[in-house]
């Protein structure tokens, strides 16, 4: 899958002596996954008695990742330890990439045994205790995530809530795809627009089922970092009840194994501001939105031949989808009005 | 006059083949690009069937609502607009019908295994029982 991973195994090795002191060698090197900007590799780092799991995050190729905007990795990495230090469930970052590593952008970290595949978290019976307090743990954690302080990191942006409406709105104006529902939705984003707020906390940005790692026992890992800001602390709260990541499970709507009401009292009694349900969601349509776009622009990708994949091009045909939950939040008892 | 089968007969037979022979020796990355194929083909199939009536009537209920005539194209965009500019909204007589006809028949086409779209078939079903 990369014409690189000849060199890997070596580049791997030598990059992690400074941490690992002597290893013999690197093992059982495997591809997690590769999204279109960053891809994941899990390997074993082996000395002698002892055998580290890890996971190397970087970007594609050895060519530094060309983003218009989002955080770096290095700046994920730091999030991560600075994650950590409010005791946010995240792996241990052992070692941030050089130039001189030749392995492009990206983080070493601890591999952490656990289950993120949503339909497995939400019908396996190994997480049917877990289900009954996750939303819970999702509060306490979103909560410790809010309190994180990380200076530095470059492009982790801060946005009051109308800079991030209209940075989704900038996205959709220039896609080029109007949609009536669309049109709607952001008529009632811009008059339901809440009030700028005092201090921004740092916002996770994809806190939802699929980047959570869980075990039968807890929530483990927190994933996917490359979305943080410093916003509103209700946009995580909103993000996480949407439609689209309850998994067909939609009368639970914190990730489709909890409700909001246990969502919530688990966060203000961990530290965090008192809910506001009406501005949570706010954020639920927002980001319902943003997620249509996000479909909208990879049709787009598929169209411009930029990413031909058939996975691409389906994707694009999921807008339908956020336009029905859209219409739902927005019009409820429209449904069979006609 | 072309022959049979139809291109929709054998596009069913494809994916009859990817999913019954091709995906049962595969595995990971490959199972997994075969099964979003086969979707992609049974979408095509969905829409060769239903795509022409459904943009028919949404065409009509369009230019009723916006009383003139162009392509379906061209008339969504004069919606969008009147949308944006606060002309139209939910209020709107028959805006929120049209919306929701079109979405549903969108979505009946792309995504009918959607859990929203599902809870709300079967809501419409328990309806109409006595």
């Amino acid at each position: 899958m990369n014409t690189l991973q000849p060199n890997l195994e070596q580049s791997l090795l030598n990059a992690l002596k400074s941490c690992f002191g002597k290893l013999d060698a690197i093992e059982n090197l495997r591809p997690l996954s590769g999204g279109a900007v960053q891809e994941t590799w899990a390997f074993e780092a082996v000395a002698q008695e002892q055998r580290w799991p890890l996971i190397l995050r970087r970007a594609r190729g050895t060519l530094r990742a060309d983003r218009t905007y989002g955080i770096s990795l290095e700046g994920e990495a730091a999030l991560i330890r600075a994650a950590s230090g409010e005791s946010v469930p995240v792996p241990h970052v052992h070692y941030v990439l050089k130039p001189s590593d030749q392995l492009g952008d990206g983080f070493i970290m601890d591999l952490i045994e656990g289950e993120t595949i949503p339909r497995r978290i939400l019908r396996d019976a190994s997480y049917a205790v877990l289900r009954q307090r996750l939303a819970a743990e999702c509060g306490s954690i979103l909560a410790a995530i809010h309190r994180v302080r990380v200076d530095g990191v470059s492009g982790l942006e801060a946005r009051q809530p109308r800079e991030t409406i209209e940075r989704i709105y900038q996205d959709y104006l220039e896609l080029d795809a109007p949609g009536p529902v669309f049109e709607l939705t952001f008529r009632w984003l811009f008059d339901h627009m809440p009030e700028d707020i005092g201090e921004l906390s740092l916002i996770h940005g994809d806190f939802r089922n699929g980047n959570l790692l869980v075990g039968p026992d807890h929530l483990r890992s927190v994933l996917d970092w490359e979305g943080a800001h410093y916003g509103d602390p209700h946009e995580d709260l909103g993000y996480l009840c949407m439609t689209s990541w309850r998994f067909g499970a939609i009368d639970k709507p914190v990730g489709g194994f909890g409700s909001r009401e246990d969502l919530y009292a688990a966060y203000e009694q961990a530290g965090g501001v008192k809910v506001d349900p009406a501005r949570a969601h706010f954020w639920e349509v927002a980001y319902t939105l943003n997620w249509g776009i996000q479909c909208a622009q990879m049709a787009d990708q598929f169209l411009r031949g930029a990413d031909p994949s058939v996975e691409r091009g389906m994707i694009g045909r999921r807008r339908s989808e956020t336009e029905l939950d859209l219409l739902r939040l927005l019009n409820p008892g429209g449904f069979n009005a006609g | 006059m072309l022959d049979k089968p139809t291109g929709d007969d054998l596009l069913l037979a494809v994916l009859h083949f990817l999913r019954n022979e091709a995906m049962p020796l595969l595995d990971g990355a490959a199972a997994f690009k075969v099964r979003v194929a086969a979707n992609a083909l049974e979408l095509v199939h969905r829409e060769i069937k239903g795509a022409g009536d459904v943009e028919a009537a949404e065409a009509e209920r369009l230019t009723a609502l916006l009383n003139q005539n162009g392509t379906i194209d061209e008339l969504n965009r004069v919606l969008c607009e009147a949308i944006r500019s606060g002309r139209m909204d939910l209020s709107t007589p028959g805006l929120p019908e049209h919306l929701w006809q079109t979405t549903l028949d969108k979505i009946a086409i792309e995504q009918p295994t959607y859990a929203t779209y599902r809870s709300l078939m079967v809501q419409e079903k328990d309806e109409v029982q006595p």
